[in-house]
């Protein structure tokens, strides 16, 4: 089992999740993160005085899947989350030892 | 001249000069957080410019005497505009000074209740362009044949605070930039949520509470008719509050906060035009019948392409063409003074009503497209889809709504 | 040593919270989240549109414990947090590489 924990941008939370709902991928924990990356920051002003905004809004999107569904999985969080330009994100693929289900308490495999 | 005149209308000018940034925080609240700077920014700047405007020139266009048509330039620059009462297209007793910064809010908040149809993607420079000229080529002629003794007010035409002058001439304008700047790029998506209804509500609350310096202010006196429009206007958004509060358990089982809000707004904008003409009694019943069309004009635009995002069409343009022609229903000269409607045995009234509100609609929806389509040739009308995407308020003005502790927390909450 | 990264309900923090410190854990990480499983979304409504709202508020716990202790805190989490109903969350296990504790830079064991 995998958690494949990937930070795209704001807007493309949607297209991921339809991404992966057609995989039947239907769980996932959003979480509303900044990030920081090759992605040049901006400047805020306030006051006159200017600031180097660089930890941008992403949405970090986790999912944990079955080892044989993780390649697929990934590939469609990539496909739906590229825009091809800086700022894109990153998908990271963790190890997963156990997970539990807390309704029941079942251990998954 | 006269004291209490004065002093109320001191009061009443500040009042709805408060209603542009009680705006700000109902259209605020109900876009996303990336544009909520933006979009309250669309509001605030119009005290700005188009007061200026407004003391410069659109007020002397609008309520000098002029022809039938337009005002002349006799009070540009405040040329005339004194501290005592003469000098006024209308009789006051207060200063005139006093009666042009009144006029200038209505001027100041018609042109922002404009932005609602635009936000989340039109830039900003081609918006403040907009509403300048919009305050001098379209709301000043229309204000003067309401208010300056023009045409319509010859054809007998009534509008007690400006639902055809301003709701419905700011509706038809939101109309034509709706559909002249497009809709957004993420239209349909789930995502286009409110992000703080608190926020809509807070701004809800603020505009009945300026509405009152708005309706009851414009009888320009501390007259039994300022109180009859103090009392309509009380009554009016609360009908229509009752109304839509059973139209949403009707259709969903739940009455909706952001439904209240706008409730409020559609009663305020539709008793508008009636404020000072009917009973207390009938501005219920008008608030009442004004909750439906809205109603469901929001849900048929939601169903179309037109992404008037705030649905100023709705509120405004719907409501204020209710308000006008109810105004030519429930009028009573025993209340007002001055004439009769439908009820009363002046059947005629509604016609001549309606008229105005389709010269108000015709005029304001012509002028406002030429003058979005020559501002296009000049500046694009639209922020680029990047901007669009990381939110108006970092590319137009350099800031976030929502900072975190240095702009640098690694995890921020939703 | 393991990361434990528990998805609750929100109104269960506390408990878990209380379930973990008769075990002596005290350290953790609560974040506010959004997630999305069984449980059906609700509809939301916003003028003329309704909008379904899939990703539902959850809270996400995460805690480090040794290796000897990761069965009966996922024994507490589970018990704390359960209620029978779909929505009640998962709990997930994952290998902790090494820890440090930034105040002495000391590597943990």
């Amino acid at each position: 089992m995998k958690l494949i924990k990937s930070i795209v941008r704001p807007n493309k939370v949607d297209e991921v999740k339809d991404a992966l709902a057609r995989l039947n991928i239907a769980g996932m924990t959003v979480t509303e993160v900044r990030g920081h990356g090759k992605q040049k920051g901006h400047t805020a002003i306030y006051r006159g005085k200017e600031y180097n905004v660089s930890l941008l809004p992403k949405m970090e999107v986790e999912v944990v899947v079955a080892d044989a569904l993780a390649d697929e999985a990934i590939k469609a969080i990539v496909d739906a989350a590229r825009t091809g330009e800086i700022g894109d994100g990153r998908v990271f693929v963790f190890p997963v030892l156990e997970s539990y289900r807390i309704r029941t308490g079942e251990r998954e495999v | 001249m006269n004291q209490a005149d004065t002093a109320w209308m001191l009061i009443s000018t500040a009042l709805v000069l408060l209603m542009t940034p009680a705006l700000a925080f109902f259209y605020g609240g109900l876009v996303r957080s990336k544009n909520a700077l933006n979009t309250m920014m669309m509001s605030f700047i119009s005290l700005g410019f188009v007061g200026v405007l407004w003391a410069l020139i659109g007020y002397s266009l609008a309520l000098s005497a002029g022809n039938n048509w337009i005002g002349d330039l006799s009070l540009g620059f405040l040329n005339g505009v004194g501290l005592d009462a003469a000098g006024a297209i209308v009789p006051i007793t207060i200063p005139h000074a006093l009666y042009m910064a009144f006029q200038a809010t209505f001027c100041i908040i018609t042109a922002a209740l404009i932005s609602g149809a635009i936000v989340e993607r039109m830039r900003f420079s081609a918006y403040l362009t907009f509403i300048s000229l919009w305050s001098v080529v379209v709301y000043a002629p229309l204000a003067h044949w309401v208010w300056g003794g023009g045409w319509l007010a010859d054809m007998g035409a009534w509008d007690f605070a400006g639902g055809t002058v301003v709701h419905v001439n700011a509706g038809a304008a939101a109309f034509v930039a709706a559909f002249v700047v497009g809709k957004r790029s993420e239209y349909r998506a789930s995502t286009l949520l409110p992000h703080s209804v608190p926020l809509v509500l807070l701004g809800s609350g603020l505009l009945w509470f300026g509405w009152f310096g708005f309706n009851a202010g414009s009888a320009l006196a501390a007259s039994p008719i300022a109180g009859l429009a103090f009392v309509t206007t009380m009554l009016a958004p609360a009908a229509t509050l009752v109304v839509w509060t059973f139209l949403d358990l009707w259709r969903s089982g739940k009455p909706t906060a952001v439904g209240a809000a706008t409730a409020i707004v559609v009663g305020l904008v539709a008793i508008t035009p009636a404020a000072g003409f009917i009973s207390p009694l009938n501005a219920i019943f008008l608030g009442a019948i004004a909750a439906v069309p809205s109603y469901f004009a929001l849900i048929i635009r939601a169903k179309t392409s037109l992404d008037d995002s705030l649905d100023v069409v709705a509120a405004h343009g719907v409501g204020g063409t209710v308000g006008a022609l109810l105004t030519g229903v429930f009028a009573e000269r025993s209340v007002n003074g001055v004439f009769d409607g439908l009820i009363a045995g002046n059947p005629g009234q509604v016609l001549i009503q309606g008229a105005a509100v389709l010269t108000a609609i015709v005029y304001s929806g012509v002028m406002s497209f030429i003058l979005l389509k020559a501002i296009s040739i000049v500046l694009p009308l639209r922020a680029t889809a990047d901007d669009e995407s990381v939110g108006l308020d970092i590319t137009q003005h350099g800031e976030e709504a929502y900072m975190h502790v240095g702009g640098a927390s690694a995890r921020t909450h939703l």
